[in-house]
């Protein structure tokens, strides 16, 4: 399938994504081609099939409730670009 | 036109684990500095990976049943994505297509009929990390995170749209809060935010639905209910000046008590959900289900059912009494107590029981005495006090609502001075004539104060009945002499008179006679 | 084996290293030396670290060197080993060759290294990469690309290329990896050394920077199939950190190390000959699997149709987990962060621009499009039921057969810049490699030829947790063959 610009704009704002002008055009073509590709998925017939999510068959790993250390703050803010007293600062968060 | 108004809850409690839902750090950040509860788990850094906190599954599984929930056979968890500054790995670890639980119900009392509320599903997920906006001196404004509260375990709760009035989603508000707080999974804080609640509201004609309105940031049960009688209100004006409708969120304002378009978000939500791969599923067996269940406790409205029907209480008693596991235990403990030291004080022979009175006869007439005095002294004294030390200690908490009951002070019952055993102590003196209901009063404070047993603050202070009927009829002479113009006011047909009289007795003999035993002689004397 | 005189050291194996260092013919800090010395002279034309940890390596080889004298030495210790820049190491930059994560310093240590440091391991560097594991190639690396010793114009194969070139080329003894679609096995075919993907569960994931996370693995590069075992033993088991490793016990790897195949029964599937394949890659393979033959297997043909399908649902598959993964980079916790922005959404919008390379970009954009309203049904849902599909086949082929044999990759290593601006190409070097990690299942490749001086791997593959027989398969042909002995010419 084809994608329009449009859809590529919505898809960097879902993900967050600043795009470049030129990445917005390269990415409308490459994206276009790589679902094409994508489509020979249809030709397969996966009626009654059920999808895979996990290759190992395991279930229920649980652990008990236990409390483990946390770490000092200081080395949890250590990576922070932006901190104040012992926050992380961020841009305003307004809805 | 007439319009029916169409309400469904959405809520999230913080559940009573003691680590997080996918790491070991703590969950009681409540005290504590910013970022001192965090692990690079729940600060979602790269490489780490979640694991399963068995007790959160096993809370989610408690609550479900307690909502009459099927439980799923097979469950697992989801990542929910959307980049936010409070989602530390830019999506949230929940449950979609195949939550723990759906399909249950809640019963709540409308005007004194039962009706079901359906519950859509219970599921589990973590909460988000909490953000402070801030202004700097240059004016700007900015947001801090704190990441304490990612990742404690979150239970979300959705009920079906079964709810026609603002009064009726607080009444199944309240009874869901007080069923977490009677299973012991969460601590029900709406003011810490350990218990939030998001409202859908819209109005319906006929056939015809209007476009629905979430309504957020309602926190605690009165702006919940204040919050949803303005927007049944707004929404009902609306149509009715020809307006129309839009699909939104509202933001409740407490101050100004009106709710507020939330501004649209800037970009449309696609939460692009897809099984979460580090996480295997869980598959719960019937029999780990059925072990749960049976371990469940008596559930609140199964209580105060059962308090109506074996001690005799009004349905508003028995509904204040059993509105926390708390306070139904203590109820139940001082009964228990009672009929313990009943058995004890007949084998006494020192102790007289003439004062035994008819209600008293028979085991079950005394029971249902006994059971009422408790919930008075529980919810008349003892709620007094409480509520006294408590703005004494200048705790700010404000009463939830009507109905809260001694739900508040949290959990106060078990560290107390005052044991189900001082007042079960302090009933059998009252039950046995030695202590009168009035000088019980200053009895009770004194030993909600200071932890000493009834009998031991009576023989101190002296507050024995004074139960020689020589003595008590001289007070009464006394009291005739004195008071001439009540008797001829009595004997001229004022009833009102004898209970000035009486209290005349009582004050005179500072209250250590039984007022009925006064009203009794004096009516003999004055014939 | 005659270790007298001592050769170059930084050549040596583990197991000939150990065998040295255990008898004090050489000491940790001189075999560390030997290979510093290594990286200074061939750093500057592979490029194979983003970091190297000198004096990081000559303390723990001073320490290794008093355990080794102690006498309770294991195989690993005072070893020097290149760590891909995607395995989170404490204290020491873990960038994933990305600038969004060029300053990271992680405060703990993947499950791996802490079972490697317990061994008293040496650690050189850490291994350049394609960004966050997405290439097949190193060319999108943000450091700029690791170079393949055996002809420096070209590519040593991704994501884990600098660590498949360093080992290759003597900047450590071994390497460990990770393979999310053939990131140990195709740089290990390209640079003739020998690389394991484990099965999906074996190896703990915890500190490994998520890529896809139902597809990642750590898994070791070295000089032969025996270090490969011997690296195993050490990172192999249950970590109850990891919610997807299994809790079966860890055999002892070395013991499968049985030079003998009569009468296994190995399958060649066809449609892994696919079109493209270069002439010479095809006749390498097919003169081994006579080889294999000539050893005593049995060498059948088989038919997996729905192989034909796996390159299309892998790369709807990885890049709808990497989309997840990776939304976490915002610049509000740790590593890159734009501050010069209108707002909020502003910052995070150009924090991701500019802190990912167009590699990321493209899966992202891949992985949140496949994922998203409307397309969920039919990319990732239909991607996860023919994953399904591709299983089921393996299982069937696995009751039939001991191994399957295919080749690493269609083709040779390439040149630098021949594939890096057409996607399409460089997705299909991986079509070789990437099955059985949509279907969970271990594999090896390991060195089979050379194509005018340039390395052919042949793959072999096995069932889940059946790591012991492609062991043994390839320990076999190493023994019977000696293609491992040979060293690139840098």
């Amino acid at each position: 399938m084809k994608l329009g610009r449009e859809e590529i704009e919505h898809i960097a704002r879902l993900a967050r994504l600043g795009l470049s002008e030129a990445e917005t055009e390269r990415f409308q073509s490459q994206l276009s081609d790589i679902m094409e590709n994508f489509d020979i998925l249809q030709e397969v017939d996966t009626t009654d099939i059920l999808p895979t999510a996990h290759v190992i068959e395991m279930e229920n790993v649980i652990r008990d409730d236990k409390v483990a250390p946390s770490l000092p703050q200081d080395e949890i803010l250590a990576n922070a670009p932006r901190q104040e007293g012992g926050y992380f600062r961020v841009r305003a968060v307004l809805e | 036109m007439k319009y029916e108004t169409v309400i469904g809850l959405e809520v999230h409690a913080q559940l009573l684990t003691r680590s997080k839902m996918f790491c070991g750090c703590r969950t009681d950040y409540a005290d504590s500095l910013p970022n001192t509860h965090v692990c690079p788990v729940c600060l979602g850094m790269p490489g780490v990976l979640p694991t399963i906190n068995g007790q959160a599954v096993e809370y989610t599984v408690m609550t479900a049943l307690a909502l009459d929930c099927t439980i799923a056979v097979c469950s697992k968890f989801d990542r929910k994505n959307y980049p936010y500054p409070d989602l530390m790995k830019g999506y949230q670890i929940s449950q979609y297509d195949v939550p723990l639980s759906h399909h249950g119900w809640l019963e709540i009392e409308v005007n004194g009929r039962k009706k079901r509320i359906g519950i859509t599903r219970v599921h589990l997920e973590e909460d988000v990390a909490k953000l402070l906006n801030r202004t700097d001196p240059s004016g700007e404004t900015y947001s801090l995170v704190d990441v304490n509260r990612a990742g404690v375990p979150l239970m979300e709760i959705v009920s079906e749209p079964d709810l026609s009035s603002p009064d009726e989603a607080r009444l199944c508000l309240m009874r869901l809060h007080s069923l977490l707080r009677y299973l012991g999974v969460s601590t029900g804080n709406m003011e810490e935010g350990s218990f939030r609640c998001d409202a859908n509201i819209s109005l319906r004609s006929g056939q015809q639905s209007f476009p629905k309105v979430e309504v957020k940031n309602m926190n605690s049960f009165k702006s919940v209910y204040l919050a949803l009688r303005y927007e049944e209100e707004r929404q009902r004006k609306v149509l009715e000046e020809g307006g129309s409708l839009v699909q939104e969120t509202r933001g409740w304002d407490d101050d100004k008590e009106v709710t507020v378009a939330q501004r649209s978000k800037e970009y449309a939500h696609d939460y692009r959900y897809f099984p979460e791969p580090d996480l295997p599923p869980l598959i719960l067996g019937s029999e780990w289900v059925e072990g749960i269940r049976a371990k469940l406790p008596e559930l609140p409205v199964a209580r105060r059912d059962r308090f109506m029907v074996q001690y005799g209480l009004s349905a508003y008693d028995a509904d204040l009494l059993t509105s926390a596991r708390d306070s139904a235990d203590y109820f139940e403990s001082c009964l228990k107590t009672s009929q313990e030291s009943r058995v004890k004080s007949l084998e006494s022979p020192s102790l007289p029981h003439r004062t035994l009175d008819s209600r008293l006869q028979t085991p079950d007439s005394r029971l249902r005495w006994r059971a009422k005095a408790v919930a008075n002294w529980m919810l008349g004294e003892y709620l007094r006090l409480l509520n006294l030390e408590t703005s004494q200690e200048s705790r700010v908490k404000s009463q939830e609502s009507r109905g809260g009951g001694l739900q508040t002070p949290e959990s106060r019952l078990q560290t107390l001075k005052i044991t189900p055993e001082h007042l079960a102590g302090m009933l059998d003196l009252i039950e046995q004539g030695i202590l009168s209901t009035t000088l019980a009063k200053q009895v009770f404070e004194e030993m909600f104060h200071s932890g000493r047993q009834a009998a031991q603050i009576v023989a101190e202070k002296g507050l024995t009945l004074i139960s020689g009927t020589e003595e008590i009829a001289a007070i009464i002479d006394q009291v005739l002499r004195e008071n001439a113009r009540a008797v001829a006011d009595f004997r001229g047909g004022k009833e009102q008179a004898l209970k000035f009289l009486v209290g005349q007795v009582m004050k005179a003999t500072e209250g250590r006679v039984k007022p009925d035993l006064v009203s009794i002689q004096l009516k003999e004397k004055l014939g | 084996m005659n270790f007298e005189p001592v050769m170059n050291p930084y050549d040596l194996t583990i197991a000939e290293a150990s065998h040295l260092l255990k008898s004090r013919r050489i000491s940790s800090v001189e075999l560390t030396r030997a290979v510093l010395d290594r990286v200074s002279s061939v750093e500057g034309k592979l490029h194979a670290f983003v970091t190297v940890t000198e004096n990081l390596a000559l303390s723990q080889a001073e320490k290794a060197d008093s355990r080794l004298s102690s006498g309770d030495a294991t195989p690993l210790t005072g070893i020097p080993v290149i760590i891909k820049d995607n395995i989170c190491t404490r204290g020491i930059l873990t960038t994933c060759s990305s600038q969004m994560l060029r300053n990271f310093v992680p405060p703990y240590d993947a499950t791996v290294m802490e079972k490697l440091n317990s061994h008293d391991i040496v650690l050189v560097g850490k291994g350049n990469m394609d960004e966050f594991a997405m290439g097949s190639s190193n060319e999108y690396s943000t450091f700029g690309p690791t170079r393949n010793p055996w002809d420096t114009e070209r590519v040593p194969g991704g994501s884990s290329g600098g660590p498949a070139a360093g080992v290759a080329a003597g900047e450590a003894v071994y390497a460990l990896g990770s393979d999310t679609g053939g990131s140990v096995r195709q740089p290990a075919g390209f640079c003739s050394v020998v690389g394991l993907k484990p099965t999906y569960g074996r190896v703990s994931r915890y500190g490994l920077v998520a890529f896809a996370s139902s597809l990642d693995q750590i898994g070791p590069l070295a000089r032969d199939v025996t270090d490969a075992a011997l690296v195993m033993n050490a990172i192999a088991g249950h970590d109850p950190r990891d919610a997807t490793s299994v809790p079966h016990p860890t055999p002892d790897y070395t013991r499968s190390l049985i030079p003998e195949i009569k009468g296994l029964r190995l399958g060649i599937p066809k449609e892994y000959f696919v079109e493209g394949m270069e002439a010479g890659v095809k006749q390498v393979i097919q003169t081994a699997i006579s080889r294999l033959e000539e050893m005593g297997a049995t060498i059948e043909e088989v038919s997996l149709p729905s192989m034909k399908y796996a390159l299309s649902a892998y790369y709807i598959i990885a890049p709808s987990e990497a989309s997840a993964n990776l939304a976490r980079y915002d610049g509000v916790k740790y590593g890159f962060s734009v501050q010069d922005a209108e707002n909020m959404w502003d910052a995070l919008e150009k924090t991701r621009q500019y802190g990912f390379g167009i590699e990321v970009k493209r899966r992202i954009m891949l992985g949140t499009h496949a994922l998203s309203s409307g397309y969920y049904d039919a990319y990732y849902l239909k991607a996860q039921k023919v994953r399904t599909l591709i299983r089921q086949e393996f299982n069937q082929a696995f009751e039939r057969f001991d191994a399957l044999i295919t080749p690493t990759s269609p083709t040779v290593p390439f040149k630098i810049g021949e594939k890096v601006e057409d996607p399409l190409q460089m997705y299909l070097s991986d079509v070789c490699t990437l099955p059985i990690n949509i279907a969970g299942i271990p594999g090896i490749s390991i060195p089979a030829g050379f194509v005018n001086g340039l390395p052919v791997g042949m793959q072999i593959l096995a069932k889940p947790f059946a790591e012991e027989m492609i062991l043994r398969i390839a320990f076999a042909y190493e023994q019977a063959t000696g293609w491992h002995k040979q060293r690139p010419p840098i």
